[in-house]
């Protein structure tokens, strides 16, 4: 299996989301994370899928996912020409002994701290998954008491746009 | 397009002091409206208490016909065959909950098959939903994955563009279901109808003309082959494209081997047409795919059963895919020239370019023929006379073809009759033949036969049907007798769920575990057919012998103040052959039991 990052834009309309979703469950295929949310576009959302998925039955979903009708684009996004970051917030245990170690930490992978408390710190990271994983295995030791994580969000790059084009005919 | 008459609730005002101002009316008003300026003239139906106000509306027009069903599967059924023999789109409507759940068979089954209809329920009151109404049901969310779209209106100001949006999508690109879920609070709300209404579907551009320089790699490949053939599917006829389809094949010299689905959208009497391939197929048309160097897949989907063992299909055939859903192509077979488009467009230019190739390579397939017509001499589609000296299926069924014409329209069950009658009735033009051929729905035979009569009420339309399929919708007799819609029922009476029976017959050593349905031969004949038959008010007639067959039939096609039924009471030991067993390479094709044919090794 190999890691796609499916991007697609979608009509804003009821029932999309299980469209989608329920499609890549059909094709008994396994969402590994997914982001939804508006486009620059009043009405479109923008929806990134990370897919575990050979690629000739990529090809099929792809097509399957092209046939829903509120489906407006689909582009597969490469690692090397796009930017791909996730967002975590992490709970992790702190008291007065390990506190600056665990700022120190926060510190080094350019994360935040985003509350406070006697024994716990919530902090922010963003990153690609590389940094976030490692970022979570320095934690670890400490107390990792909760996470809360976005699925993956990803953009071309350059100044190319997924919604060029979409509208002339 | 008929136009709405002036009826009180159904014609725009244009005499009032407000001429440019549109109408108001109610949602359902607008439901009928709306149907009516599609062009939609029938629609099958039941109601129910969600769609009671669109009911009240129909009432009050004659633009629409409806015909009130007693089953929302057969509402369904009725659609699909009224779409399936003429290619408008057929409207079905059921109330919420049950109702809407009864129509997910027939859904399901257009959506396999491609069947442009157009389902309309109610739903409950927008503010109920989501409570767990009396009869509220998420059918949008039920029928997702078997409907090619779906919409959920719940403001009347929204019915106009949806239904028509519907429609559109339905009828275009690759046909299919498509749902209207209606709220009874939207269909009893008023709004300004406006017509048209304004479209939006930015996500939906169905591809129809083919790339040039495809279509001209697929001639070249074309010419140059030597044991080309044409696989004709359902498409074909979908698409309207059996003249051209005629034209490309005589231009070409071409075998021609037509599915399941495609029956008709080739003559067979035409000396190119090698028969249907498949799991029961003729041998000359399973060995025509099997050992040929070019496919040329014309709105066909390289079906399991068509296929055989996938991995092992026309080894060294390469692949010309036509078809209008991009989705299709390469999915099971990888496509050397993948054409997107409609077939009728493609197969013109496909003609042209062809021509345009064949005057620098001139192609050569006598060698090709020799052998075909050396299958076709050695394996003839035939059947013996039953061990049990009972009347043998096939001959009720070759005879009913034979006695009506290829100008009447067939629409079989599912099972070994549907075989039988797809391979002993002789098609010889588009949406003659009806079937449920991707769901395998049985079932659908006799309400489907009754919406192509409603669509064309001057054919004479059979229902080929078995004793276990007439039993799952043969309510819809009661439908055909009161609203005078005189089909005719041929129940293939072998007492059995056949096609079943068959496979333990073959392959589980003779167990024939629940398959027997005590409605033929020295059974207790419950439900007796001829009786209910009867009790729905159709002429009913028993044949049980031979020379009783043609009689049957002649009387049958002379009766037309009533539907007809025919109860062939026939032996269960028939099988259908050939056959090429399931999960194996379409080279062990078996004429019958345990004789294969020869074929050329690799």
């Amino acid at each position: 299996m190999s890691t796609h990052v499916l991007s697609l834009l979608v009509e804003n309309k009821p029932g999309l989301l299980t469209r989608v979703a329920g499609l890549f469950a059909r094709r008994g295929f396994n969402i590994e994370s997914l982001a939804v949310g508006h486009s620059e576009i009043e009405g479109l959302s923008r929806i990134t899928i990370l897919v575990d998925v050979e690629d000739v039955p990529l090809e099929q979903v792809t097509k399957q996912l092209n046939k829903l009708i509120n489906v407006i684009k689909i582009v597969e996004l490469e690692p090397s020409q796009s930017v791909q970051r996730e967002h975590l917030l992490i709970k992790v245990r702190a008291d007065n002994a390990t506190r600056s170690q665990v700022l120190e930490a926060v510190t080094l992978f350019r994360a935040r701290v985003v509350d406070v408390s006697t024994d716990a710190l919530v902090i922010e990271v963003t990153g690609d998954s590389g940094k976030t994983q490692a970022f979570l295995r320095v934690l670890e030791p400490y107390g990792i008491k909760e996470i809360a994580q976005s699925g993956l969000l990803a953009i071309g790059r350059g100044s190319k746009s997924i919604t060029d084009r979409v509208f002339k005919n | 397009m008929p136009s709405p008459t002036p009826r009180a609730s159904a014609s725009p005002d244009t005499s009032g002091a407000h001429g440019s101002a549109p109408e108001v009316l109610t949602g359902s008003g607008a439901i009928i409206r709306t149907l009516a300026l599609l062009g939609v003239t029938d629609v099958f139906g039941i109601p129910g208490g969600a769609v009671i106000p669109l009911y009240d509306e129909l009432m009050t027009q004659d633009v629409i016909r409806h015909i009130l069903v007693r089953h929302e599967q057969g509402a369904g059924h009725a659609a699909e065959g009224y779409a399936a023999a003429t290619g408008r789109v057929g409207v079905a409507i059921a109330t919420s909950g049950p109702g809407a759940t009864n129509l997910v068979t027939a859904i399901a089954d257009a959506y396999m098959d491609s069947v442009p209809i157009l389902c309309i329920t109610g739903q409950v009151f927008s503010t109920s939903m989501g409570t767990d109404a009396f009869q509220e049901a998420d059918i949008v969310g039920i029928t997702m994955p078997i409907t090619k779209h779906s919409f959920l209106v719940r403001r009347a100001e929204d019915i106009p563009a949806a239904i028509a949006a519907a429609y559109h999508i339905a009828s275009t690109g690759r046909p299919g279901p498509v749902l209207v879920d209606i709220t009874k609070d939207a269909q009893q709300n008023l709004a300004p109808f406006i017509w048209p209404p304004k479209l939006d579907l930015p996500g939906y551009r169905p591809i129809t003309k083919a790339h040039g320089k495809q279509v001209q790699a697929a001639a070249q490949l074309f010419v140059e082959a030597k044991k080309p053939v044409l696989y004709v599917g359902g498409g074909v006829i979908r698409a309207h494209a059996s003249a051209e389809l005629l034209k490309l094949a005589e231009l070409t010299g071409a075998p021609v081997v037509t599915t399941l689905m495609a029956r008709g959208a080739f003559p067979d009497s035409h000396e190119q047409h090698v028969g249907m391939p498949g799991m029961h197929g003729t041998v000359p048309a399973v060995l025509a795919l099997q050992e040929s160097d070019l496919i040329v897949s014309l709105g066909a989907r390289f079906d399991d059963r068509v296929t055989g063992k996938v991995s092992e299909f026309a080894p060294n055939a390469k692949i010309v895919h036509v078809d209008v859903d991009p989705a299709e192509i390469s999915k099971i077979r990888t496509a050397d020239v993948p054409i997107v488009g409609d077939a009728k467009d493609v197969i013109a230019d496909l003609t042209v370019a062809y021509a345009a190739a064949a005057a620098e390579t001139t192609p050569d397939i006598s060698v090709w023929w020799s052998y075909l017509n050396g299958l076709r001499e050695e394996y003839p589609l035939g059947f013996s006379e039953p061990s049990d000296g009972l009347l043998a299926p096939q001959y009720v069924i070759k005879r009913i073809g034979e006695l009506t014409g290829p100008e009447g329209t067939y629409a079989a069950g599912v099972g070994q009759h549907q075989m039988w009658a797809a391979q002993y009735i002789k098609y010889e033009r588009p949406n003659s033949w009806l079937n449920s051929g991707g769901a395998g729905t049985m079932g659908y035979s006799v309400p489907a036969a009754m919406g192509a009569k409603v669509a064309e009420p001057d054919r004479v339309v059979w229902a080929i049907d078995g004793d276990g399929c007439f039993q799952m919708t043969n309510q819809e007799l009661a439908t055909c007798t009161i609203n005078n819609i005189p089909i005719k029922v041929a129940i293939i009476n072998n007492s059995s769920l056949g096609m079943v029976r068959q496979w333990q017959s073959l392959f589980y050593d003779g167990r024939h575990s629940f398959t027997d349905l005590n409605t033929g031969h020295g059974t207790a004949m419950v439900p007796d057919f001829v009786k209910l038959a009867e009790a729905y008010g159709a002429l009913a007639i028993r044949v049980t012998s031979a020379d009783q067959v043609d009689d049957a039939i002649k009387l049958a096609l002379a009766t037309n103040d009533r539907p007809v039924v025919i109860d062939f009471i026939v032996s269960r030991d028939a099988m259908v052959w050939p056959m090429v067993p399931q999960g194996v390479s379409n080279s062990y094709v078996q004429y019958a039991k345990d004789h294969a044919p020869t074929w050329e090794e690799e």
